[in-house]
């Protein structure tokens, strides 16, 4: 894939939050609120816990069924970033290398512990980018502001966010211009790439300097205003409700093994 | 009305590079005047237009809007007074959708909902460009990222605009509209510009800079057809005025 090609698929997380479902209408602090609460949930299982962690792929599974968002579109995001976490939690099956059981059958710590990292990183990241995808980056920006997060903390994620595309759009152009004249082999060594990688800095810090200067002059000082002036509705509430209830009742009750041993009973 | 009155006394300015952008400009504007500014490449007609609001600051010299002089203290009121139009829209948008950027602005001078809607939609008509209000502005074309960048700064409802190349990046129809759009307003205006005929139609005055200086001042009727001047500053004719 060439780097144009790259580029435009950067703003694809972004144009999926342009769509109008169930889910884009919610309140954007509702949905922020009940992605937060999913993730302290997730995390907050012990290092062995499996069985218990599945039923969670309820609520992403739900959030991309509702809005509409492309399955494999989320599935190749997580891959992408899964082998920072396989690196995390590749030494547990080395390290602890006792044995558990489980409903009567013998497992390794290691390999438990490492499964069930796999699975809550997968949680997460969907969790986060179903966010993103359904709410808009601006969007969860401006609901953390309105959430009382802090103004500076605020615009900085939305500077970062502006800034990424300044960036990529200033490689792109340099990249271009590179390839339109080293006939054909893209990439001319090392040398000319870091010599372009420089170059690259200093035309971005150039270019957000302009950036920043247009903003002051359009009264920028330091918080970004929102015009959305949304309220919670009651489907909002109704949403979150029902999150707080799913996260509440998959948490505190061993429901996976409930039904595990309602069948076990029923068919055994 | 004395507030439209801009005035550079003696402005220097010089970049941290050492570079000697401006050398001592000397000019005043009255209200409702439209100013050309015309010159070489690097001759500071960009660097000028940013000591409009403060952007930069003189090294040495004063300038003065209305009734403030610019320093540290004054620039947030001296931006809300004159609207600047930088050179690349690129720089000017950077809001997701072109319906916030150009809200950006009234909502930073603390406009409620209510006021800020019709006036954003008034801003974009103004620009025929009320039908891209939801598209982020990195996939506009760059006649239509101007239009935008112009409403955003319409939408502040300034008293002064300043402008650096308007017309660069517009196609003929386009460039014909934003002339048509210029005249039809009352504000100060200064623009600098390589495009003389433009400058011609709009501005009835015009100074001509070279190395950071005022090299002539005037009607432009008489500085745009007074060949050898323009030959010295790297400029030639207007095309209207060139005989064949």
């Amino acid at each position: 894939m060439s780097f144009d090609e790259r580029y435009y698929n950067l703003g694809r997380l972004d144009r999926l939050s342009f769509r109008d479902t169930p889910v884009h209408r919610l309140d954007p602090r509702v949905k922020v609120s009940a992605t937060m609460l999913f993730l302290i949930t997730v995390v907050s299982f012990p290092k062995y816990e499996i069985a218990a962690l599945v039923p969670f792929f309820l609520f992403p599974v739900l959030l991309l069924t509702l809005g509409e968002i492309p399955f494999g579109f989320i599935l190749r995001k997580v891959l992408f970033v899964s082998p920072f976490v396989v690196l995390v939690g590749i030494f547990n099956p080395i390290l602890d290398s006792r044995t558990v059981v489980l409903s009567g059958i013998p497992f390794s710590a290691g390999w438990l512990s490492f499964g069930s990292i796999l699975i809550k990183s997968s949680l997460t990241v969907s969790a986060a980018l179903l966010l993103v995808a359904t709410t808009s980056f601006p969007g969860v920006c401006h609901a953390l502001r309105r959430l009382g997060f802090p103004a500076i903390f605020v615009s900085q994620l939305l500077f970062l966010y502006r800034y990424l595309f300044v960036l990529a759009e200033e490689a792109m152009r340099i990249a271009r211009a590179r390839d339109l004249r080293s006939s054909g082999s893209s990439g001319t060594g090392i040398g000319v790439f870091a010599r372009l990688v420089g170059v690259l800095f200093l035309r971005t810090v150039d270019r957000a300097e302009r950036v920043f200067q247009a903003m002051l002059s359009r009264g920028f000082e330091g918080d970004i205003p929102s015009l959305k002036r949304s309220r919670v509705a009651a489907g909002d509430w109704a949403f979150l409700a029902a999150t707080l209830v799913f996260l509440a009742v998959f948490r505190l009750f061993p429901v996976s093994e409930g039904i595990g041993s309602y069948v076990q009973g029923r068919f055994g | 009305m004395s507030h439209h009155l801009i005035e550079f006394k003696d402005v220097h300015f010089r970049y941290p590079d050492g570079t000697e952008a401006l050398r001592g400009i000397d000019f005043r504007i009255t209200h409702g005047e439209s100013i050309g500014v015309v010159g070489a490449n690097g001759s500071g007609k960009s660097t000028l237009i940013l000591h409009m609001n403060g952007c930069l600051m003189p090294t040495s010299g004063t300038v003065t809007i209305g009734d403030l002089q610019l320093n540290a203290r004054t620039r947030r009121e001296v931006r809300k007074k004159v609207g600047i139009i930088f050179q690349d829209p690129d720089d000017q948008l950077f809001m997701p959708t072109v319906f916030d950027d150009v809200a950006f602005g009234p909502l930073n001078l603390g406009m409620e909902e209510a006021q800020v809607r019709p006036r954003v939609e008034e801003a974009l008509r103004t620009v025929h460009s009320l039908d891209l209000q939801n598209k982020p502005p990195h996939h506009l074309s760059l006649g239509q990222k101007s239009a935008v960048a112009i409403a955003s700064v319409m939408a502040m409802a300034p008293d002064i605009l300043a402008m650096d190349e308007p017309a660069a990046n517009l196609d003929p129809r386009s460039r014909r509209s934003l002339i048509q759009l210029l005249k039809g307003f009352s504000h100060s205006k200064i623009i600098a510009s390589h495009d003389l005929d433009l400058i011609l139609d709009v501005c009835g005055r015009c100074l001509v800079i070279g190395e950071g200086r005022v090299v002539a001042d005037g009607p432009s009727m008489e500085i745009l057809a007074n060949r050898t001047l323009l030959e010295e500053n790297g400029l030639e004719l207007p095309l209207s005025l060139q005989r064949r």
